[in-house]
């Protein structure tokens, strides 16, 4: 039953287009080794509960907002040890804080995306999003020219060359939002927002309710819902505690603008990857910076911005 | 505290071959439903039909409908001990043991929908965090539980006196009948608000939908309770007397009057306005693009409810029992398909970024689910076993345990 599942969710996925010809992934085996003990703990109201693949450490974490300082670099030792029995490879798992007077923004320039999807496969890599089945990110919406409305859209366009003509593309991810529907409804807080303006989720604090993801207007929010595949050569091993570490089933996940990049002063890897350039990220109280310019100098509009949700994520018509 | 265990436990065991095999049928489903669930948990929620476009579904239509079903309880809360109506006074406390069995079995739904159910401590003030006053869900667990508090207090306290042979105080139950009334508009209430605060989902963000809760809820409580009431004075010497089943069916008929007006009303607003907010209202009822499994679900639901709105607004037809009772499974399954899959479902079809992704529930979701009724049955089943011939005087501290139970047979 769960095969028939996988290919359908594998099937809602978009595949790359011939851009560079680099970007699709080979097959995948990944090994689920689990040399953890597992625990069956009678917890849930049935009075039985099989707390398969987590430990006791694992099982009584902290939330990550709650965490002293020991608990946090004995945490951080814990997971470290898990990834390199799962994948083989010694994990940096960073817990840099946001830096002061930094407010992330986003900006992406409607008229020069391509539709390539390139950001799309970046996002994935960067951030170890599951390959089987598949989760990203980033979502790229193709528009008839002359209509923004989504219901018209498609993410469903395989064409020998972009950018179509007729056609224009728009893609959405995580907006961000300064008055984020997605942290109010958690009934745990495994998800707020962080003084520099990254949504962030606790992946060990999630009990995987998924009313976050009901309550996003833009399908920022993906669900693992079995254990995530990634081979051991595609793991990404620089990675942050709120952002990019490898997830586990059942939880919920999403873009963090690459947390582990942009808080050590890197680029989001979207916008790296852009080959037009059509993504341009920034501190928005920064007034030089190139974010701030555009929001102040070009013509832009936030998604669904009737519902008041302030996304820190801008779209923008250069010329 | 012995004696009465061991009172209870003998008559548990003890009963008619009928008896014997509604148990053993319940207990094989329970089984079946709890080994599917373990495979559930250790292979992911993938084993549903939820994805993420479509992020909830079978269970959490199903735990919204029995809420309805705890709520009801208030309907013959109200008669009895506000306006002291005899014929439902005296039969109330089965309708508070349904509240209670309803509550349980929307913990095992809401438990069996979430992915991690080993954190289910950090919901724990104190221990873990409870998201309030912020989140919806942290207020749902807060009002479901208080509920379930005061529907095990309250039919507690009198089955303890009745079962010692003392006076009940009434004087000191009535603060926490009175404060059930609220409460009980208060879950369904909340539970409406869990959807209803999403402005990303047009389908539950209409200020109607509160009101609809309650009104559907009820007619599908009371619809179950009055089919309960006849098992109930069949199987047992319980007596339940026909005008108290009938003084129901009018509720029935006023609440099913009320929830057909709030549909029109939601009906109307959405196709006059013409907006992108018509698309979830329209793949349920006609589909969108060739897509639309609900389409066949819910115009069976909308017959049904329009057929059992007349049934219970004729008074011939509402007082004769074949069709009360057929009216009565009507609007159970009616309310059923309506609040339950009907409800969730659309409202994440079309995606929030326009997509049609459908859902259905996969065997395993269904086995669950079913599972999980069944252990709702038997808990019922159970406590009446043991409550009711309390209730009736049979059973007390002072009845020699086996030769009564003996004697009463199932």
């Amino acid at each position: 039953m769960s095969d028939e599942i996988i290919s359908r969710l594998n099937h809602s996925e978009v595949s790359p287009l011939k851009y560079d010809g680099e970007i699709s992934h080979s097959s995948l085996e990944g090994p689920v080794m689990d040399r953890r003990t597992f625990l069956v703990g009678a917890a849930s109201v049935l009075g039985m509960l099989a707390v398969s693949a987590c430990s006791w450490e694992e099982f009584i974490q902290n939330n990550f907002q709650r965490m002293t300082k020991e608990e946090m670099e004995h945490t951080i030792e814990r997971l470290g040890e898990e990834y390199k029995a799962k994948y083989g490879r010694d994990f940096v798992v960073g817990v840099e804080g946001p830096v002061d007077h930094t407010l992330f923004g986003y900006a992406l320039d409607i008229q020069r995306c391509i539709g390539c999807r390139r950001c799309v496969y970046a996002c994935v890599e960067e951030n170890n999003q599951s390959r089987d089945p598949q989760i990203q990110y980033i979502r790229v919406l193709r528009f008839k020219d002359g209509d923004m409305d989504l219901e018209h859209s498609t993410i469903y366009y395989d064409p020998d060359e972009v950018p179509q003509a007729g056609y224009y593309y728009m893609p959405v991810q995580c907006q961000q939002c300064a008055n984020a529907p997605c942290t109010k409804v958690c009934p745990v807080k495994a998800t707020w927002t962080e003084p520099d303006g990254i949504v962030v989720v606790d992946y060990n604090w999630c009990i995987g309710c998924r009313y976050c993801m009901a309550a996003c207007p833009y399908m920022g929010r993906w669900f693992n819902f079995t254990d995530p595949v990634i081979p051991a050569d595609k793991i990404n091993t620089v990675t942050h505690y709120l952002g990019n570490r490898p997830r586990m089933r059942n939880v919920v996940e999403k873009c963090t603008f690459c947390i582990q990049r942009v808080r050590v002063g890197k680029y989001p890897a979207c916008v790296e990857v852009c080959p037009v350039g059509a993504r341009k990220f920034g501190n928005l109280l920064d007034p030089d910076s190139e974010i701030s310019r555009i929001i102040r100098t070009k013509r832009v509009f936030r998604l669904k911005s009737e519902l008041n949700t302030q996304p820190k994520f801008y779209y923008f018509f250069a010329s | 505290m012995k004696r009465f265990a061991t009172q209870a436990v003998k008559r548990i065991l003890s009963g008619s071959p009928l008896y014997y095999s509604w148990l053993v049928v319940l207990l094989v489903l329970a089984g079946v439903g709890i080994s599917a669930y373990v495979k559930q948990l250790q292979t992911g929620l993938i084993v549903t039909g939820m994805t993420s476009y479509v992020s909830w579904g079978f269970y959490l239509g199903n735990f919204t409908f029995l809420v309805g079903v705890a709520a009801a309880a208030v309907l013959l809360i109200i008669p009895a001990y506000l306006y002291d109506f005899g014929p439902i006074k005296e039969i109330v406390i089965v309708g508070e043991i349904l509240a209670v069995t309803a509550l349980l079995m929307c913990m095992m739904f809401v438990t069996a929908d979430l992915g991690r159910p080993d954190r289910l401590w950090h919901l724990f003030p104190g221990l873990g965090i409870l998201n309030l006053p912020r989140s919806m869900l942290a207020w749902d667990i807060v009002v479901l539980n208080g509920y379930l508090f005061l529907n095990l207090f309250i039919p507690g306290y009198i089955i303890y006196k009745a079962y010692n042979e003392k006076e009940v105080n009434y004087r000191f139950l009535l603060p926490f009948i009175l404060l059930s009334i609220p409460w009980a508009v208060s879950i369904h209430t909340v539970t409406a608000f869990i959807y209803n605060g999403l402005a990303a989902r047009p389908f539950w963000n209409a200020s109607i939908l509160a009101p609809r809760f309650l009104a559907s809820a009820f007619c599908s409580g009371p619809a179950l309770i009055i089919l309960l009431y006849q098992l109930v004075r069949h199987y047992t010497s319980f007596h339940v007397k026909d005008e108290a089943l009938f003084k129901i069916a009018e509720m029935i008929s006023i609440a099913m009057a009320l929830n057909l007006f709030l549909l029109g009303a939601e009906f109307f607003k959405e196709l006059y306005s013409d907006t992108h907010h018509l698309s979830p209202l329209k793949y349920l009822y006609v589909g969108i693009g060739g897509k639309g499994r609900l389409v066949p679900w819910v115009w069976t639901a909308f017959g049904f409810n329009v057929a059992a709105f007349a049934i219970f607004l004729i008074p011939w037809t509402r007082k004769s029992f074949v069709t009360l009772n057929l009216g009565c499974v009507l609007i159970i399954i009616g309310i059923w398909i309506e609040k339950g899959i009907g409800l969730i479902v659309p409202g994440f079809i079309p995606a929030t970024l326009g997509e049609v992704w459908e859902y259905a529930p996969t065997t395993l979701e269904i086995i669950v689910s079913v599972g999980i009724w069944s252990i709702g049955f038997l808990i019922l089943t159970i406590a009446l076993r043991i409550i009711l011939p309390i209730e009736t005087g049979e059973l007390t501290r002072y009845t020699h345990p086996v030769r009564r139970a003996v004697a009463q047979g199932a």
